[in-house]
């Protein structure tokens, strides 16, 4: 088993290393001169280009490009991510500052996905082909199917502007948050309820159940000791890939909400055409998926003794 | 009424009977027994309908602005109002669907091509190509959902063709890990085996007999796989990155639409759960076939 660990572990650098490669390719596929994303957008003229000689000399776009890309490694391994084109700051120190926040609404984003998903998954799977079951997937299929951008602005519509019992947008105390984590976790839960559902329902039809059933077992002691156990393990997995889409989700709904995060911090160097905050952003954005997916797989280990390790 | 409630016909047909059909007749029961998905797929005919005869359906030019006419609620004239610029709501809707199936299906067509051929060579070869093929996925999953499209749109540049582009980028790692798992287990099979020493080369084998057999959650994929293209379309349109204005498309309608959130919420709201229908049409559509296609799925 530790080996297995140890492997994953290992397996998890080439990937880190391929997403950075692969942030460093995309940039290379940049119409005309990729030094031109080192540009400013508001330098025009002779300006620009007295800028655009500047860049190229300072991040060496004129030298060979494997020079260049292991240059670009080498600094992006140390934690330099360049600087901001409009602000000048380090890009890495606006992430570190940034960092915080994301967590508040991710995390409580991922709390309230989590317990939605798996209670109104198992209740689905408990009460299938009953209109509760109906209700619960139709809930759970509208939740993957609106944009969450949309869902976003009809909750400020009517919470925020209709009723005014919550603030809009912006970072302040706990009641900023309520919107953000609601629309964030509801349109995560959706999948989560999905798969919740129907890994149950293969475990429900398992021999052990039907056994636990005939011998006696009252009903409710089946569906904890027996279905719940075994059919939340596969749950473990789909965890991370909450994660991940929590993560994707977060972009849009802190551009929503103005919450001051990572995802905002993207989507304004995007609009912007701040390339080093854009690549900064994304490799924060990667990395923390590629070890959110090795924790899950270690996790998985210990939870699901069936694990083969090889 | 269930998710899975039968209909009349279907249920009269006894068993017998229904083994004797073929494979595709007898998904196409299996469908049809699925009411929601019905629902879905009329939904989907009325709006491919709309795109297609958009000139005919529409009942103002999309384009045609009108200062006397801005932020108007619906009326006779006006089915769903007008928006910022005097422009006819409806009319611009259905220009819009146009676009988000155009480039909806275009991308995730060329996507599920790319990803089926990926995945059935990584699977029938194995060995390093698999090891190589099976670690750049990996890579492409590292980058969740939208944040993908966001990088290569902010480097290559807003456009259709490149969002055409970058969607069939989104498709292909899922799809090629399915067909690839698919044709691992397929490849091991008697038939297969058979072409085998009846002297069959690998390109047949892999076209010929291993292809059609993974059809089932190839297409199933394509189509869920339509619906997040579309949402993915809404969703770079509303950044700024999809579609540009003027050109009428549900994402950067939306985004207009919310500047005016106090003065015109109806702007917001009408491109946003026309887009809800439509997703949830495709998905409904996708479950059912998923449901009719797998035997092994209940």
């Amino acid at each position: 088993m530790r080996k297995y660990i140890v492997r994953r572990l290992l397996l998890a650098i080439p990937t880190i290393l391929g997403a950075i490669t692969a942030v460093w390719f995309a940039m290379q596929l940049a119409p005309g001169d990729p030094a031109l994303m080192f540009v400013p957008p508001d330098f025009q003229g002779e300006e620009a280009a007295e800028y655009l000689a500047k860049v190229n000399e300072l991040y060496g776009f004129n030298d060979p490009l494997p020079q260049q890309y292991l240059r670009y490694m080498r600094n992006t391994l140390s934690g330099d991510f360049g600087n901001s084109l409009r602000t000048l700051r380090p890009v890495s120190e606006d992430l570190l500052r940034r960092i915080p926040n994301s967590l508040r609404l991710g995390v409580s984003a991922f709390l309230l996905s989590t317990a939605m998903g798996i209670a109104l998954g198992v209740l689905a799977a408990i009460k299938r082909g009953t209109w509760v079951d109906s209700a619960l997937m139709v809930f759970a299929l509208v939740g993957v199917s609106m944009p969450n951008f949309w869902f976003a602005y009809v909750v400020i519509l009517f919470f925020g502007l209709y009723l005014r019992v919550l603030p809009p947008s912006g970072l302040g105390g706990v009641k900023h948050m309520i919107l953000p984590t609601i629309v964030l976790g509801y349109t995560s839960a959706g999948y989560l309820t999905r798969y919740v559902r129907s890994s149950m329902l293969e475990v429900i039809n398992h021999d052990y159940v039907r056994t636990a059933r005939a011998k006696g077992v009252p009903e409710r002691n089946v569906m904890i000791k027996h279905a719940l156990r075994n059919g939340l393990l596969p749950v473990v997995n789909v965890l991370g890939i909450n994660v991940a889409f929590i993560l994707a989700g977060s972009v849009i709904i802190e551009t929503v909400f103005a919450w001051p995060g990572v995802g905002l911090y993207l989507i304004d160097g995007v609009v912007g055409r701040d390339f080093p905050v854009v690549q900064g952003a994304v490799m924060l954005i990667a990395t923390s998926v590629v070890l959110v997916n090795l924790l899950t797989d270690v996790m998985l280990v210990y939870v699901d003794p069936r694990i083969r390790y090889d | 009424m269930t998710l899975h409630q039968g209909v009349g016909d279907v249920a009269k047909l006894d068993s017998q009977e229904f083994r004797r059909l073929s494979g595709s007749k007898r998904a196409w029961l299996e469908f049809r027994r699925n009411r929601f998905a019905l629902v879905g797929a009329a939904f989907m005919v009325f709006i491919a309908f709309m795109a297609v005869f958009a000139p005919i359906v529409s009942t103002h030019d999309p384009y045609a602005q009108s200062l006397r006419k801005r932020m108007k609620p619906p009326t006779a004239e006006h089915w769903l109002g007008t928006d910022e610029v005097g422009r006819d709501v409806y009319s611009r809707l259905v220009y819009g669907a146009r676009i988000s199936l155009f480039v909806g299906i275009v991308g995730t067509a060329a996507g599920v091509i790319c990803g089926t051929i990926v995945g059935l060579i990584s699977g029938f070869f194995g060995g390093w190509v698999d090891t190589l093929v099976m670690r750049v996925i990996d890579i492409m999953y590292s980058f969740p959902g939208i944040v993908l499209a966001i990088l290569l749109i902010s480097v290559l540049g807003p456009s259709i063709f490149n969002l055409i582009l970058v969607l069939a980028i989104w498709a292909v790692p899922s799809l090629s890990r399915i067909v690839r798992g698919n044709v691992l287990s397929l490849k091991e099979q008697d038939y297969a085996e058979a072409a085998r020493a009846l002297g069959a080369g690998r390109v047949r084998i892999m076209f010929v007999h291993l292809l059609p057999n993974s059809l089932a959650p190839i297409i199933v994929y394509a189509t869920l796989g339509v619906a997040g293209a579309i949402l993915t379309t809404a969703a770079l349109g509303f950044l700024g990155l999809g579609v540009q204005p003027p050109q009428a498309e549900w994402g950067n309608m939306l985004s207009n639409g919310r500047q005016y959130l106090r003065r015109a919420p109806l702007l917001m709201v009408f491109p946003g759960a026309l887009i809800s229908m439509t997703v949830i049409s495709i998905n409904l559509i996708g479950d059912a076939l998923r449901d009719a296609l797998d035997p092994y799925i209940q």
